[in-house]
């Protein structure tokens, strides 16, 4: 496999953020109650992710070292203020629905991470890439999570009636901490699929 | 053991199930062979035995009373004594065959996965779980609890022996936050049939429903103490819990110490409640109260997810009784604290032993020094 070609596949399958690295939780356990809000806020995460790290890709020779960290906040701060505007402007019932958690997408360890650990020593290009890629990863299991807490929680999908409506919906579903018990599923199916990643 | 079953014979994948049969129908005629072994007439049968026992007469008061609430709710006197146990019997048998089929079918696909020999452990989270649930929950709800409780509380730990919780008490505990409106309110803790017709004035809400406060029906000292109020199946009777308890401390299975910690820590509360003016009732009370009883007895002293150490059963039993009060006099929200309190004193149970030990050590290596 070509290294771009791994840049954009690693990320969403076998490196998932969230699956392999554990970033992301706490938003991944507020914003999954309903389809809706998990794909808007996949999107923006993912516009987010790819947007600062190329940013920080472009100017990485021309920040000092020991700033950095307050240099890449501020781009991030940026792109999330950015996207924040879009979906008032669009979308407002659903900004309203993600309320703060839009915001605090800048606390996201996932687009931090990738820009310290990816966009500071690579080529624009390849940033942008690998932070869409992460960002499409961790929308994965937003999805998913959310796909199975809508469904048990309130039987519908993207707010319309799926389940008969004799179903009784779940109440503890609702709940964040069966949010993280659907991850540890994921988890488990991913290490089930990629055995080399299982701790001894 | 038939060789069909044996390593290497054609139904080999069924060697666990087999096995599990086997030992249970029969005495094994093997021992161990190598290495050290303790022989003691005392193993881990015998033990789940012992508390089926101890936890017999809560069982069948429960099953009475069943049928007497019912009685009561449709206008009848209460009095025909068989008639209330057949009713409240046919009403939890069901419950009882979903708990075992669900729960041991779980248990025997695990131990058949991971090829290891099922152990009886089901056999008591099995028999406790239809006694702390609503006797009118659906069988449906009943199975997905049981089924979440045994794959996500125990199977996933490593089986028998390696939980974190207590798994009827986690069957519980889902049950509540999952329907809510079945496992609480004034209306869940009687058994009633679909034709039956309830007559006017009757209140059926449990004591701790009613804010404690000794309403018109059924919730004098006496009545609590012998249990002919509404209430999950088992727990009501404080005397055949009591009963319960007595075998159990007489043949040393279940620790006294978390027991009387239990009662300390909830009395200790009670009394700051009591003194503060916040409690409506006297401490003492709620010690019969809901589930505390059952809870302290037979749930709060499951030697898989209570604390080991000596003196952390007393800090874990105390932590317990603590929690449930606070939970019951300060948390509007949750009426009964008894299931909230041992999970959480379950999460703790492994630091508690952890500091217990590591205080111990270091009072040892103190006087190494010394010396």
């Amino acid at each position: 496999m070509s290294k771009l070609k791994e840049t954009i596949i690693n990320p969403i399958f076998r490196d998932n953020p969230i699956a392999v690295l554990i970033l992301g939780i706490c938003s991944s356990l507020a914003v999954t109650v309903q389809l809706n809000g998990a794909c808007v806020m996949a999107l923006s995460v993912t516009i987010v992710t790819g947007l600062s790290s190329f940013v920080c890709s472009i100017i990485r020779n021309t920040i000092p070292n020991r700033v950095r960290i307050i240099v890449q906040l501020v781009v991030v701060a940026l792109m999330v203020i950015l996207v924040d505007q879009v979906l008032k402007a669009y979308m407002y019932p659903v900004e309203k629905q993600l309320s703060v958690y839009i915001g605090l997408i800048i606390t996201n360890c996932i687009v931090m991470g990738r820009i310290e650990a990816f966009a500071l020593g690579n080529k624009p290009i390849p940033s942008l890439l690998d932070g869409l890629a992460n960002g499409v990863g961790y929308g994965l299991i937003l999805v998913i999570v959310a796909f199975f807490r809508e469904l048990l929680g309130s039987g519908t999908l993207f707010g319309m009636q799926v389940l008969p409506a004799g179903y009784e919906p779940n109440g503890l579903v609702i709940l964040p901490p069966f949010a993280l018990i659907l991850l540890g599923c994921v988890i488990w199916v991913h290490r089930a699929i990629y055995k080399d990643l299982q701790e001894k | 053991m038939n060789k069909i079953f044996e390593k290497g014979g054609k139904l080999h994948w069924l060697h666990s199930t087999v096995d599990a049969f086997e030992t249970f129908l029969r005495v094994p005629g093997t021992v161990t062979r190598s290495g050290s072994h303790v022989r003691d007439a005392i193993d881990l049968k015998r033990i789940l035995i012992i508390v089926l026992i101890a936890a017999a007469p809560a069982a069948l008061f429960g099953m009475w009373n069943v049928g007497y609430q019912h009685s009561l709710a449709i206008g009848d006197t209460g009095l025909n004594i068989l008639g209330n146990f057949w009713y409240g019997f046919l009403k939890v048998l069901p419950l009882y065959i979903v708990s075992y089929v669900v729960g041991l079918g779980i248990e025997f696909a695990a131990c058949q996965i991971r090829g290891e020999e099922v152990s009886e452990g089901f056999l008591v989270s099995g028999f406790f779980i239809p006694l702390i649930v609503p006797v009118d929950i659906p069988l449906w709800m009943l199975a997905i609890a049981v089924a979440f409780a045994v794959i996500f509380g125990k199977e996933v730990f490593g089986g028998t022996g390696m939980n974190i919780w207590n798994p009827a008490l986690l069957t519980r505990a889902f049950l509540f936050f999952s329907y809510p409106s079945y496992m609480s309110g004034s209306e869940c803790w009687i058994s009633l049939r679909k034709t039956d017709t309830v007559i006017d004035g009757f209140t059926g809400a449990t004591p701790l429903a009613l804010d404690g406060a000794p309403a018109q029906y059924g919730t004098g000292f006496w009545d609590l103490f012998i249990g002919t109020v509404p209430g999950s199946v088992g727990e009501t009777s404080v005397i055949a819990i009591l009963l319960g308890a007595i075998i159990l401390i007489w043949t040393g299975v279940a620790s006294w110490k978390i027991m009387a910690g239990t009662v300390i820590g909830a009395l200790a509360v009670g009394l700051i409640g009591d003194l503060a003016g916040i409690s409506k009732v006297p401490c003492y009370m709620q010690l019969i109260y809901g589930g505390f009883a059952f809870g302290a007895v037979f749930m709060a002293t499951d030697p898989v997810t209570s604390a080991q150490t000596e003196c952390g059963k007393w800090i874990y039993g105390i932590l317990i009784g603590a929690l449930c009060l606070m939970v019951r006099l300060f948390n509007p929200g949750y009426v009964e604290g008894m299931m909230l309190a041992i999970l959480l004193a379950n999460t703790f149970a492994p630091l508690i032993d952890h500091l217990v030990i590591n205080a111990h050590l270091s009072r040892k290596a103190k006087k190494l020094k010394a010396a």
